[in-house]
């Protein structure tokens, strides 16, 4: 059964989480957990095999003989079976040793982290997550929702703060979990190596839609991140195409601005995520669904149908308004 | 007070002994009536409604179980919202650990202990009935709010803020709360009860180095029980009155803190899971015997194992908190300390393995439930050991791993052995014999079933499944593995449905059992199936650990008065007679009192002035209960 | 016998009742701004404004939503008035029924109080008139919210919750 996890594991190529290491800490943890399997695999067959002798000699020994109890079994036997088990337990106490020494110098392996030059705050709500990338000045900063942009290569120092309830971020590639709890501020030191997309997730019940709080990080080339890291900070511009216009004066004017922010517009409320940048990111309402035109639509006009129990009410805007709305956002890239 | 060696308590032909017999039956009648149905304080009858209770609530958190596990069969599904499915799993776990797994063994406790050691009762017969109201109380408060859409919604942890006022609104997890009130108000309840009785009840010559394995798991168990409830009632309590009347013992914003519920939890919330699996591993102890027909291996180091464990547990709350940072070198200590509890629970495997191996084995049906428990709690103790690294508990803390981890523990380490148990011991319940066959095929279903749910979720966890969501997108890839494990509930559902399919047709069918079906070692064998309301009608004396495998004849204890409910109490380490001790009567009192308590919690969801209600309520129930009676009542000493 | 039995069993019935309303959480609501409907708001029948009033999720919305839409940007934290009118007392100048609050906050009124009735769907105005309700004590004791976490970034610390409220006269605003 065991060995059926083993190849379970390797044979499934979908998402592999803890066991795809992308950073010197995960790939410790990952290290740590195949000499631990491995340890216990060969625990749990010698202990299943010495179970198996004990049934096959035990009931071949009560098939043979009277079955009225034996109140003053052999004493030499006694002595055997005595130091037998005496040596089982030995055994297991220096397996135990040998795997909490590995286990602290893991764990020691993995705080053990450079000075980070780059920083970035995460903020957990309920139920998605901000990211802001501070620069120098306060519009070099950049803030953006339920995405996490890394260059590989470079330590990044996250700032975790909770605005409501205790979340955990949780990136399995990454790193192991750190909780975010409110009242509280801590700190985790990532260092990705191989560019790619991964998911990330909140691990710790936070309420309604615990289910859909996810987070996408994207790890790339150090020059890619900082291309997009101007791009980010770059102001949303006054849209051209009329239905869009009309879209923009909706989103400032009607239901929208009063929770979201567009840098570059009027809106300017920070109750939900930043749309400066909404457009360009990979999916919407923390993972709720794929980032695409029609998806925004019907988000907009049904976010409860999506994601019950969001923060994010029913607009109750017009057909023709959600189409000048959605042609509006399309354009905050 | 002398003992005769040459009188058979189980002699029924002697004329004095029929009329022995007859006196005790009439001292020790059952109540009657409706009336008498809420007063009957016999251990046994309480007991037995409280297996039975706490089987129903395990049948209800099977139900909620399969219910969730329909909802996660495939990705997006949309068989209930997260409102529904929220409320399901916070009052699966409730349910599961506070209203089944404690009390169930408690239960067990409660009606075998006194026949193991040779007594009559349970010393404090009364607090023993309150305990048993209180409980089903607690389970009813929890499941009319579950249908009246006021079920607690936080996770059987409820940690804040979550669970403040705040961000739960309305009275769902003050239900919770209230809950935990219930329970371990009945749980201290009895693990007093039961330690009092286990240290002054015992037959004479039953010293501690003679007690049973099962008797000793269950003494450990109830100190466990005693130092790990205060914890979880204050941190209950605490969240009652932060959410009733603002105070703020977690609200960090005014130097409150959140992690000092998580702290006050788990130090609770730890030991709870040996509480659960101690007395588990005492059941395995005593089929282990039985079915060697041979004394076990290691006597000592096996108890040396439990009381261990009882220590240790309660050095390991931490690991539970890894991932909210607290320093590294406490974390090492809690690391150790958490590798180290496997240590006493391998001593115990190895003992029974030895056990097995030197015995002559007779297969019956719960000895095939002890082996699936070897095999699913090696499983479920190594996942353990995982989960006590810190590095590898950061990546599957909170994750579908250790769902997979905490059922092979809890199921493989206390319902299995609970079902054994339950065959081994139902023919001393009953009077009737259970099918081996279907027993057979119960437990094939049960383990396959077990292992094709709760395996996958191992796999599930380490590719990043989070614990407590109530849906997944289809691109993760969780979906076919989630298909399997859906599966094996149903599966593992069919094996516990033919587990009750088995009980109820053999109580109403099942072949007579006789006294003592398995030829075994200890005393409750001894007395007919079911055990009469005095259980023994003369108290037995004791010469060795295994009872009734010792040869030679028995003694018996002599000139005990058959017109008044006597117990003999004896030296808490020797089992030296000391003194008779007169149990009370069957008494309305407990129920009332229970009906008091439950009065207030009740009403103290709402406001606190409940606590001065609370206060006369309580005063007059104890008035009630000890009000002083003469020495002779004349329902006791009259003749029939 | 019978007679009390179906007495008591009717008494749980309706506790039950009002505690599957009290609990009872909607995320959504068929939506249309009231702006769009019409501009004079027809009293509503007793039963919609009962069903916000008499659950602890639409209270504890409300309170959410009075943060957001940043009402105590001039409400203060805990409706204790500022630049606006405090919401705690018994003093209401444009009336303090359910409907007359709605009708406040959908319409606006002068001096100040914006209209949100094109701005903010219907259900949440009444989860805010229902906290506003709260504000006096005007709710049934077992749906009112509690105290606050006051722990959102950027809020004040700490904020006290009383339930008395404050002199009529202290900071009405015209």
């Amino acid at each position: 059964m065991a060995l059926g996890l083993a190849a379970l594991a390797n044979a499934c190529d979908y998402r592999r989480g803890a066991l795809d290491p992308i950073s010197p800490e995960a790939l410790t943890i990952d290290i740590l957990w195949w000499v631990f399997f491995w340890t216990s695999l060969f625990v749990l067959t010698g202990v299943l095999i010495a179970l198996a002798f004990a049934l096959y000699r035990g009931h071949a020994r009560g098939k043979s003989s009277d079955t009225r109890a034996e109140l003053t079994p052999d004493a030499a036997l006694e002595r055997r079976t005595e130091r037998a088990v005496l040596a089982a337990s030995a055994l297991s106490v220096v397996i135990l040793v040998a795997l909490l020494v590995g286990s602290v110098f893991g764990g020691r392996a993995l705080f053990r982290t450079p000075q980070a030059p780059l920083h970035a705050k995460v903020i957990a709500h309920q139920w998605w997550w901000e990211i802001q990338y501070q620069g120098k000045t306060d519009s070099d900063s950049v803030a953006t929702a339920n995405e996490l942009h890394l260059p590989a290569g470079v330590p990044v120092d996250l700032e975790l703060h909770a605005a409501d309830v205790i979340h955990s971020l949780w990136l399995p590639n990454l790193h192991g979990k750190r909780d975010l709890i409110p009242g509280h501020t801590s700190h985790l030191v990532l260092r990705p190596t191989r560019p790619g997309r991964y998911d990330g997730h909140c691990a710790e019940f936070c309420g309604l839609q615990h289910a859909r709080m996810e987070l996408s990080v994207t790890v790339e080339p150090p020059e890619v991140f900082s291309r997009w890291l101007t791009e980010q900070r770059r102001p949303a511009a006054a849209p051209a195409a009329p239905d869009a216009r009309r879209g923009a004066e909706l989103f400032a004017r009607g239901p929208c601005a009063l929770c979201h922010n567009v840098v570059g517009s009027e809106a300017s409320a920070s109750a939900g995520p930043d749309l400066t940048h909404v457009a360009s990111r990979p999916f919407l309402a923390a993972g709720a669904l794929p980032n695409s035109p029609l998806n925004l639509r019907n988000w907009l006009s049904d976010p409860q149908a999506f994601k019950p129990g969001a923060q994010m009410p029913p607009t109750g805007l017009r057909a023709d308004e959600l189409d000048d709305l959605v042609a509006y956002l399309e354009t905050l890239r | 007070m002398t003992t005769a060696i040459d009188a058979l308590p189980h002699d029924d032909s002697g004329s004095r002994t029929a009329e022995l017999r007859a006196e005790l039956a009439f001292t020790w009648r059952l109540a009657r009536g409706l009336r008498g149905w809420f007063s009957e304080t016999s251990h046994v009858v309480i007991a037995r409604r409280m297996i039975v209770t706490a089987f129903v609530f395990f049948a209800l958190g099977g139900v909620q179980a399969l219910l969730m596990r329909i909802q996660l069969m495939r990705p997006d599904n949309h068989f209930m919202g997260p409102d529904r499915y929220d409320q399901l799993f916070t009052t699966h776990g409730s349910t599961m650990m506070f209203l089944f797994a404690v009390p169930v063994m408690q239960a067990m406790g409660v009606y075998l202990v006194p026949l193991m050691i040779g007594t009559r009762s349970v010393a404090f017969p009364r607090l023993n009935a309150y305990a048993y109201y209180t409980y089903c109380f607690g389970g009813l408060l929890l499941y009319v709010s579950l249908f009246t859409n006021t079920g607690p919604d936080t996770g059987w942890f409820a940690y804040v803020p979550l669970s403040s006022s705040q961000f739960a609104p309305g009275k769902r997890v003050d239900v919770w709360s209230q809950l935990i009130t219930f329970t371990e108000l009945s749980a201290l309840s009895t693990a007093a009860n039961l330690i009092v009785t286990i240290l002054k009840l015992r037959a004479p010559g039953m010293a501690l180095s003679r007690m049973p394995l099962f008797v000793w798991a269950q003494l450990v168990t109830s100190f466990m029980v005693v130092f790990a409830m205060p914890s979880v009632m204050l941190a209950s309590m605490y969240l009652a009155m932060d959410r009733l009347v603002g105070t703020h013992f977690f609200n960090s914003a005014v130097g409150g803190d959140p992690l000092l519920w998580q702290h006050l939890f788990w130090f609770f919330g730890h030991p709870e899971v040996y509480i659960i699996f101690l007395p588990a591993l005492g059941m395995v102890s005593s089929i282990v015997v039985t079915f060697s027909r041979r004394p076990i291996v290691g006597y000592l180091p096996m108890v040396l194992s439990l009381v261990t464990t009882a220590f240790l547990g309660f050095g390991l709350w931490v690991h539970h908190m890894f991932a909210t940072g607290l320093p590294q070198i406490g974390q090492s200590f809690f690391t150790a300390a958490s590798m180290m509890i496997a240590i006493p629970s391998g001593v115990q495997i190895f003992c029974w393995i030895a056990t097995l191996a030197r015995g002559k084995l007779v297969l019956k049906t719960p000895l095939w439930w002890v082996v699936g428990f070897v095999v699913i709690f090696v499983i479920g103790g190594l996942s353990g050991v995982m989960v006590a690294s810190v590095p590898i508990d950061l990546q599957v803390h909170d994750t579908f791993f250790v769902v997979a981890h905490l059922h092979y523990v809890l199921i493989g380490g206390a319902v299995f052995p609970l079902l054994g148990g339950i065959h081994y011991w139902f023919p001393k319940f009953s009077g009737r014999l259970l099918s081996e066959r279907l027993g057979r095929w119960s437990f094939a279903f049960t383990f396959i079933g077990f292992n094709l749910t709760f395996f996958p979720m191992h796999i599930l966890g380490l590719h990043g499944m989070p614990r407590r969501i109530y849906t997944y997108r289809a691109a993760t890839g969780f979906g076919s593995l989630n298909f399997l494990a859906t599966l094996g509930a149903f599966v593992l559902g069919v094996g516990v449905l033919l587990v009750l399919v088995n009980v109820v047709s053999a109580a109403y069918g099942g072949q007579p059992a006789g006294d003592d079906p398995w030829q075994s070692d200890t005393l409750e064998w001894s007395v007919s199936s079911p055990p009469p309301p005095y259980v023994y009608a003369c108290l037995p004396c004791v010469f060795g650990r295994y009872a009734l495998w010792q040869p030679g004849p028995r003694a018996v204890v002599e000139d005990m008065d058959p017109r008044q409910r006597q117990v003999l109490v004896t030296s808490a380490l020797d089992a030296a007679p000391d003194h008779v001790y007169m149990l009370p009567s069957h008494s309305m009192w407990p129920f009332l009192a229970a009906l008091a308590t439950f009065i207030t919690i009740v009403v103290l969801l709402f406001t606190p002035w409940a606590v001065p209600l609370g206060g006369v309520l309580g005063a007059i129930c104890l008035c009630g209960w000890f009000w002083p009676r003469p020495p002779h009542e004349p329902l006791l000493a009259e003749q029939p | 016998m019978t007679g009390r039995s179906s007495l008591l069993a009717g008494l749980a019935l309706a506790l039950a009742l009002t505690a599957c309303r009290r609990e009872e959480r909607r995320f959504s609501e068929p939506q249309v701004l009231v702006a769009r409907r019409e501009r004079a708001v027809a009293p509503p029948s007793s039963e919609p404004v009962a069903a916000f009033v008499d659950n602890a999720w639409s209270v504890s919305e409300g309170q959410r939503l009075f943060g957001w839409y940043n009402c105590a940007g001039c409400h203060s934290l805990a409706g204790g008035g500022g630049m606006g009118p405090p919401l705690r007392d018994a003093t209401w100048i444009y009336g303090g029924s359910p409907e007359e609050i709605h009708r406040t906050i959908v319409e606006g009124r002068p001096n100040g109080m914006p209209e949100f009735g094109s701005r903010v769907p219907d259900y949440q105005i009444w989860q805010l008139v229902a906290y506003v309700l709260s504000l006096s004590g005007r709710l049934r004791q077992d749906v009112e919210p509690g105290r606050p976490e006051a722990i959102a970034l950027g809020q004040p610390p700490a904020m006290t919750y009383e339930k008395k409220p404050v002199p009529a006269n202290k900071g009405t605003h015209p």
